[in-house]
């Protein structure tokens, strides 16, 4: 069964700090989802993984992961995606407290 | 091409004789009269089947498809316990971070490809330290 | 205790030293990150989902209280101030980051402890019965042999680079309390018919997506041939072992393809040519070992003999404590599981406190569970009141070891980057949902295992209510296990069916443990007995009413 296209972002982990960065349009890394660039079409999800992969001293893991628009921001789909937004749910640690 | 290293570093290769595949050795080529000869095995070859050459053979070539594959370590190790003294050259994909593992299981040499040896220059490989193993150490008769 | 020698002591310093130099070497692009990441975990670093997390050894689960309370320093220093206990007896720490690792590593050194091989497909730090030394059961004391085994395994040349990750854990005593049939090696220590020591040997166990029962590969080893035959082992799984699909690739796997029989065979020829070339161990090595795990010299006080009147000093008394080889002495468990807490998690007031009292009162020992929970090993009677008191300032006293609360839980998607659903939130709403202890206690002896992935870190094969998490198209969805057992009567759990949504799991297990308030014959029968004596079915009913009713119809 063909999967409807969701429009994606580029993520992945900082090499040193090891903490969620997102690719953005200007070509570097952002801790902010809602910053993140966004592909709205299967050539330039693949396009974006390109660009994002280039960073190899930078970023690890890079893999691209499914997006809303919430008023015009990429928002994360996937519950994997909204915790990585937030940081875990037993303690106020991650990102939920650097905001 | 490649680049040689042995405990004293970079080095260039001395290896004159043939290489032969361990295959054709194995189902009955002729083997060279008189000058020294190697043999390229593989990792599913079992070292106990290489044994009754041991005498004739004068060099192993042990390949390393990867890294993260560890089953050379144990074909080297497992060479030596069968007795084999001549030389075991370990070649392919292998990182300075395993050159001490390398050089305890009883290999000699390592080859490895012209990029990897940029990426990985001669002064990381002498600054492994060789010393005492807890092997060694549980060992020490 | 096992103290470091020189040789212990410059080895762990030069272990950090080279990862030093590899982070170096990965900055400067010598190290990709693919070739970087093995070497990362062989030092116990792990790239997570929000940040890196480091896990350090603690070998056989046993430390002294300058080490605790140097991991505390190092959560208030490099992490936010509290760390993970595991359930292979390790530490964790969720918030390092990549330039500090090295600074960490040192600090550990500075105490005798280092992060080597707790992760990685190499021969992992060995695990032993969290009581020993101190059980009333044990036979033989297996911390000698688990040293040995740490030593030999550790940086062994031929062994870094396995199909995969090699478990290893030893017991000496009949009630297996180190899940040793749940290991790549599981050894058991026996005495054969001559009265000689040696170690009944099983492999092949495993947790994960194919969980499996070890088997015995050998009935009786003697106790000089340890470290041969487990060469010969290692060496048969080194080079036979399925490197295609890291799924197949434990040594269980090759067991159950190869079969229990060939493979022993394998072994034992290796085995037999192994013995007489691996020159024997240093006589001198083992003596040391051995003597350093000599009893302490036990305090003669009386036992005061005054009634308890404090009803949690009381219940702490019931669930905390067990028998220990000397009668005026207790082996005190310390619950990391209070009502709604994150099951593992110690903080750093919580490690000096506990590294207090183990220099006070239990001759300066410690020891983790896998149980995930902190135990001091020997603790004379009469100070058993104080520490209760201690205990409870400090938020450890929690009187339910055993008990439906003390819930295993591996930490899930709330910081693993594998993982396919949480398991944290859910183990505290269970705790919750039971908070009561006295009704806790009149549920009596109840193991329930959370994991978040199939990987199984969570034990929940062997829980006897087990909980899997899984991603059911992108909803958390959890699978119920019944019947596991890791002890000698080790046994995987059934599947009930379905799995439930993240806000139904919890009145599941309620529903489960009603049922079995419901059915047990006596309140002495355990939730494992009734499940043996019942089976399924009756909590399948509960737990799927209508296709129950669909099936009647
Ligand atoms: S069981 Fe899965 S989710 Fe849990 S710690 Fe292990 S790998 Fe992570």
């Amino acid at each position: 069964m063909a999967r409807k296209f969701l429009p994606q972002i580029a993520t992945g982990n900082d090499l040193l700090e090891g903490d969620v960065v997102y690719f953005t349009e200007q070509g570097d890394w952002t801790r902010k989802h809602s910053d993140a660039v966004v592909a709205e079409t299967p050539e330039q999800a693949e396009t974006l993984l390109g660009a994002a992969t280039l960073f190899p001293h930078q970023v690890v893991g890079v893999y691209l992961a499914d997006a809303q628009l919430v008023n015009g921001k990429p928002a994360p789909v996937h519950f994997r995606e909204i915790f990585r937004t937030k940081g875990p749910s037993n303690y106020f640690h991650g990102k939920q407290a650097e905001v | 091409m490649s680049q040689l290293i042995n405990k004293t570093g970079f080095i260039e290769d001395d290896w004159q004789g043939e290489i032969l595949p361990f295959d054709a050795f194995w189902n009955g080529q002729d083997l060279p009269e008189e000058e020294p000869f190697g043999v390229a095995i593989d990792v599913a070859t079992d070292p106990f089947d290489l044994q009754p050459w041991f005498g004739r053979v004068d060099m192993i070539v042990i390949p390393f498809a990867g890294f993260a594959d560890g089953r050379g370590f144990s074909l080297a190790r497992k060479l030596r316990q069968l007795g084999y003294q001549g030389r075991i050259r370990a070649q392919g994909h292998l990182l300075v971070d395993q050159f001490r593992a390398a050089m305890r299981v009883g290999i000699d040499q390592l080859e490895i490809s012209d990029d990897l040896a940029a990426r990985m220059p001669e002064h990381q490989w002498k600054a492994v330290p060789l010393s005492d193993s807890y092997q060694s150490h549980l060992n020490a008769a | 205790m096992y103290s470091y020698s020189n040789f212990d002591a410059a080895f762990v310093r030069d272990r950090v030293k080279e990862f030093r130099g590899q982070v170096e070497r990965r900055l400067d692009g010598s190290l990709t990150e693919d070739e970087f990441k093995p070497l990362r975990l062989m030092n116990g670093l792990y790239l997570q989902l929000h940040a890196y997390m480091l896990r350090v050894a603690i070998p056989y689960g046993t430390l002294n209280g300058a080490q605790m309370r140097q991991l505390a320093h190092i959560a208030d220093k490099w992490d936010k101030g509290y760390g993970h206990l595991t359930t292979r007896q390790n530490i964790q720490f969720n918030w390092p980051k990549l330039k500090d690792v090295p600074d960490i590593l040192d600090a550990l050194a500075d105490v005798s402890m280092h992060a080597i091989q707790t992760s990685g497909n190499c021969i992992r730090n060995v695990t032993a019965d969290h009581f020993a030394g101190a059980a009333a059961d044990e036979i033989e004391d297996p911390r000698p042999t688990a040293e040995l085994i740490r030593q030999w395994s550790t940086d062994h040349p031929e062994f870094a680079y396995l199909p995969r990750k090699f478990k290893v854990a030893v017991t000496g005593a009949p009630n297996d309390r180190a899940v040793t049939k749940a290991h790549d090696i599981g050894l058991r220590m026996v005495r054969n018919k001559a009265g000689e020591p040696g170690y009944e040997v099983v492999i092949g166990g495993g947790l994960g997506r194919t969980p499996m029962i070890g088997k015995v590969v050998r009935d009786f080893l003697p106790r000089a041939d340890l470290l041969a035959y487990l060469e010969a082992i290692l060496q048969v799984y080194n080079l036979s072992g399925r490197r295609d699909n890291k799924y197949k690739a434990r040594i269980k796997i090759l067991v159950h393809e190869t079969g229990l029989e060939e493979l022993k065979a394998r072994i034992e020829e290796t085995f037999a040519r192994n013995q007489t070339l691996l020159e024997p161990v240093d006589a001198g090595v083992v003596a040391r070992i051995n003597a350093s795990f000599a009893p302490p010299e036990w305090d003669r006080r009386a036992v005061p003999d005054i009634p308890h009147l404090d009803a949690g000093f009381r219940s702490f008394l019931d669930t905390n404590i067990a028998a220990h080889k000397q009668s005026d002495y207790a082996i005190v468990t310390v619950s990391t599981k209070p009502i709604g807490g994150t099951p593992g998690d110690v903080t750093s007031e919580q490690m000096r406190v506990l590294a207090d009292l183990a220099e006070r009162y239990s001759h300066d020992e410690l020891r983790i569970s896998h149980e995930q929970n902190v135990i001091l090993p020997h603790v004379h009677r009469a100070d058993l009141a104080v520490i209760y008191g201690r205990l409870r300032e400090a938020g450890l006293h929690t009187a339910n070891i055993g008990l439906v609360s003390d819930i295993i839980a591996c930490p899930g998607m709330d910081y693993c980057a594998l993982a396919t659903a949480r398991s944290i939130p859910v183990a505290q709403k269970i705790s919750e949902a039971f908070s009561d202890l006295q009704a806790q206690h009149d549920i009596g002896d109840l193991k329930i295992k959370i994991s978040g992935c199939i990987n199984a870190c969570g034990h929940h094969h062997v829980g006897h209510i087990g909980i899997l998490g899984l991603d059911r198209a992108g909803v958390e969805n959890y699978q119920i296990t019944l019947g596991g057992d890791g002890t000698e009567t080790a046994a995987i759990g059934e599947r009930t069916g379905p799995g439930f949504a993240y806000d139904e799991i919890v009145p599941a297990i309620e529903r489960i443990v009603n049922a079995y308030l419901d059915i047990r014959e006596s309140a002495e029968e355990a939730f494992l007995d009734t499940y043996r004596r019942v089976g399924a079915e009756p909590f399948k009913a509960v737990l799927y009413p209508e296709s129950n009713k669909a099936n009647a119809a």
